[in-house]
């Protein structure tokens, strides 16, 4: 019961936190910014429009955003949101649930490719080969997981004795695991300084020039997608660094979600205090943690023995 | 009688003095003037009494020359041998009919039907709709693909069309397609009434308003013996410097925004919004409209409105200057500015590339310092000492020359001269007579040239935008550039469509 209530509470509040995002923007420009409910009054809107498809298209354009949509939710339902156990938990969810991903952005190209549009077959190559260096880290991150509790699922990451936890033993290795994650959330959700969610222009944009062609209900599914997808990453982070643990399921939910606020804040930081990355300079940025987690797993090797 | 005569900036000639050779040695003449270092400022054909006759102004160095010929049908192409003359003999084919045989890539310019009822040079038949015979330089080869952009553009942007040969992110090439905002500017100029003329002019490019007026009231002067005083002389050269201003903070505020840095972008916007009230309170219009007229200005400035402008300048300008700061020391800002987009200064001469964009590849042309008209004879000029040809560069001088017009403002507040006000008056232009009017309005070199025949009508207006050089600076500055920083370059170069379109 409490795993049910607690998915639908976070897919109840996926679209409020990146109204957060905005409103951190809109204070370092001197802006009121947008009312925080501005997502829910977009999905209602974009519900009640219909969809436009070009006659070029096929089926495969009409997959795209729900494919997209139904691996983002999924990847919520193996989560352990606020220390309530998920949904479902099983041994090697984890590689599930980022196949998962990998299947979402997948049609998402796919979908892309078949407009035919050289926008969007540039923003799904930058997608593919962006994606798939951050999927490097991903993975080191989850080798080092395994290794230091011995197990491939999300929910027995952060419980029992060998637990995952930023005062415990690991620390130090942890601040930088979560740098990379860090750095792996912002190129996955396409944020500043690797993709510009807010930019008109589309020669510059990634997963926006990806989904120029969607619109009504396919674009609210997508970009229901992204919200999903953004709370599930800033989840993972905060599990990592939530100091907070308290009896109460309730007070720790709010806990745990205040940690997510401040995460969703942190990134309107990160966009207001930096510009864009070069595209040749992306990849450098991305690989970075790999690099560093890659070190962190060598590191814990040492420590093991 | 010499070749080629040199002339001044805004007087009068008789047109009977304008050299008038045969087409060989005016190309050569041309030419010679070219390859040292000589930049066109005007190059156009027009009906002289059943004849067509070429006319060209060409600058070099702080020095004007014209010279003219009968225009032959066909014609050996200048472009062949100088890159200068590409678009120029363009739009002499497109608006004549007079081929330039030899041309590498003779195609038309903004789509229209010539004026003289001659074969259409390109060979479209204008009863089509478009796209008639669009030719695009193309690149071949496996790995290449071509991506178009436009005319219709996400954002607030006039129409254009981009067509780009890329190898995966890598330009090889960008070709540039304008005219959809065509509105025979030039023909209008030469039927509508008098009276009529600066309201027109006033539209030739939105953002330039001030710029085109006030080249159009100095030629008309210099045609008509009009007289302008000190004081309106002032109000004319605050007006372009404050337009000049808006433009650059608009322009600077934007290239943040385009690197994904908002803050400098929402201030700046802000800004730009209150230089523009501050030329309402200098013309009555945010945008300049209405206030340069032939023979002076509409609008009196008195002590009020000088104490307004000086406050709210002493407000402003620390402001600014802490924006910039923001935008120029951010490293991420600068790691994209830096060495994007780059024309070399070889390049920069050889297209003869104006404005802002000239000055930040190397070349110092400022037709404030080189051709002065109103004030700026005793005016200090800026230099600029980035010149790198790169984003950055661009970038650079705006931030340069808004804090030197800023100065110059204040400096011309202090004289106390005051304009009389304004009373329209019949003019009568002189005939047979030439102009040429240049000015550097803050996107570089207006120009407009007037022809007027014997009874003093206008024969042949003839306008020039700094755009119809600097496009092709744009062009140049994609080269093995990544895609995804052409909007960057496009903001830096910032050119008008419409007054490319004319």
């Amino acid at each position: 019961m409490e795993s049910v209530l607690a998915f639908c509470f976070a897919v109840a509040i996926a679209p409020l936190l990146p109204a957060v995002i905005q409103k951190t923007k809109a204070y370092f420009a001197g802006k009121q910014g947008p009312p925080l409910l501005i997502n829910y009054y977009t999905m209602i809107k974009l519900f009640k429009k219909g969809s436009v498809y070009s006659t070029s298209t096929s089926f495969v354009f009409k997959l795209g955003p729900v494919v997209g949509f139904s691996t983002s939710l999924m990847m919520l339902l193996y989560f352990p949101m606020a220390e309530v156990a998920p949904i479902f938990s099983f041994h090697g969810d984890v590689l599930i649930l980022f196949y998962l991903m990998g299947l979402g952005r997948f049609f998402t190209i796919l979908a892309a490719l078949d407009t035919a549009s050289p926008f969007e077959g540039m923003g799904a190559a930058r997608e593919a080969f962006f994606s798939t260096l951050a999927e490097m880290t991903i993975f080191a991150i989850l080798i080092l997981f395994f290794k230091l509790t011995g197990s491939l699922s999300f929910y027995e990451f952060f419980s029992g004795d060998q637990a995952i936890d930023l005062m415990g033993e690991y620390s130090a290795l942890l601040i930088l695991v979560v740098v990379g994650l860090y750095v792996v959330m912002l190129t996955e959700n396409s944020r500043v300084p690797v993709d510009d969610p807010a930019t008109h222009l589309e020669l510059t944009m990634i997963h926006e020039a990806m989904i120029l062609d969607h619109s009504g209900p396919d674009l609210a599914l997508i970009e229901m997608g992204a919200w999903f997808k953004l709370l599930f990453y800033s989840g993972f982070l905060a599990r990592l660094i939530d100091p907070f643990h308290a009896e109460n399921v309730i007070v720790n939910g709010l806990l745990f979600y205040a940690v997510v606020t401040f995460i969703y804040i942190s990134i309107g930081v990160v966009e207001s205090i930096t510009a864009r990355y070069k595209m040749p300079q992306v990849p450098k940025f991305i690989l970075t943690p790999f690099i560093l987690v890659f070190f962190v797993i060598i590191l814990s090797m040492g420590v093991m023995q | 009688m010499a070749n080629i005569m040199h002339i001044q900036n805004n007087e009068r000639f008789n047109r009977a003095n304008i050299p008038h050779l045969g087409f060989d040695s005016f190309r050569k003449e041309l030419l010679d003037l070219a390859a040292k270092g000589g930049q066109i400022v005007q190059f156009f054909a027009y009906e002289d009494q059943g004849t067509y006759k070429l006319l060209a102004v060409m600058r070099q160095i702080n020095k004007l020359f014209v010279t003219g010929c009968n225009a032959p049908d066909n014609f050996e192409s200048l472009t062949a041998d100088s890159e200068k003359f590409h678009m120029f003999e363009r739009e002499i084919g497109e608006q004549y009919g007079l081929k330039a045989e030899g041309h590498p890539w003779l195609k038309m310019v903004r789509y229209h039907k010539n004026y003289t009822g001659k074969k259409d040079v390109f060979g479209n038949d204008y009863s089509e709709d478009i796209p008639g015979k669009y030719p695009y330089f193309t690149v071949e080869g496996e790995t290449v693909h071509e991506v178009a952009v436009g005319p219709v553009h996400a954002g607030i942007i006039e129409p254009g069309h981009f067509r780009f040969q890329c190898c995966g992110e890598r330009v090889f090439h960008l070709e540039i397609q304008l005219g959809y905002q065509h509105r025979g500017v030039e023909k209008l100029l030469q039927t509508v009434p008098f009276k009529r003329l600066p309201i027109i002019a006033e539209t030739i490019a939105g953002d330039t308003t001030i710029g085109h007026s006030l080249c159009q009231a100095q030629a008309i002067e210099a045609l008509a013996d009009l007289k302008v005083d000190e004081g309106a002389s002032i109000v004319r050269t605050i007006a372009l410097e404050m337009e000049r201003i808006a433009n650059h903070i608009g322009d600077l505020g934007a290239l943040s925004l385009d690197v994904a840095f908002n803050p400098p972008a929402a201030y700046f916007g802000r800004i730009r919004g209150e230089y523009l009230n501050l030329s309402q309170i200098l013309g009555g219009n945010r945008f300049g409209r209405g206030l340069v007229r032939p023979g002076g200005v509409t609008h009196v400035m008195g002590d009020e409105q000088k104490q307004l402008l000086r406050d709210k300048l002493a407000e402003l300008t620390p402001e600014v200057e802490h924006v910039n700061d923001l935008i120029f020391s951010a490293p991420s800002v600068r790691g994209r500015f830096d060495g994007t987009g780059t024309v070399t200064y070889a390049n920069a001469e050889k297209i003869g590339l104006v404005g802002y964009a000239g000055r930040a590849c190397g070349l110092p042309y400022d037709a404030r310092v080189t051709f002065p008209t109103e004030c700026y004879g005793d005016l200090p000029a800026n230099q600029n000492k980035k010149i790198d040809g790169d984003v950055c560069s661009r970038a650079t001088v705006r931030r340069e020359e808004i804090m030197h017009s800023t100065v110059l403002i204040n400096t011309l507040l202090d004289r106390s001269e005051e304009a009389a006000s304004y009373i329209p008056q019949e003019v009568e232009l002189a005939p047979d007579s030439f102009v040429v009017s240049i000015n550097e309005g803050w996107r570089g070199e207006v120009s407009h040239c007037l022809l007027t025949d014997a009874k003093g009508d206008i024969l042949r207006y003839k306008v020039k935008d700094p755009s119809f050089h600097n496009w092709t600076g744009l062009a140049l500055s994609l080269r093995d550039t990544g895609i995804s920083d052409f909007p960057l370059c496009n903001k830096s170069f910032n050119l008008s469509y419409c007054g490319f379109d004319i």
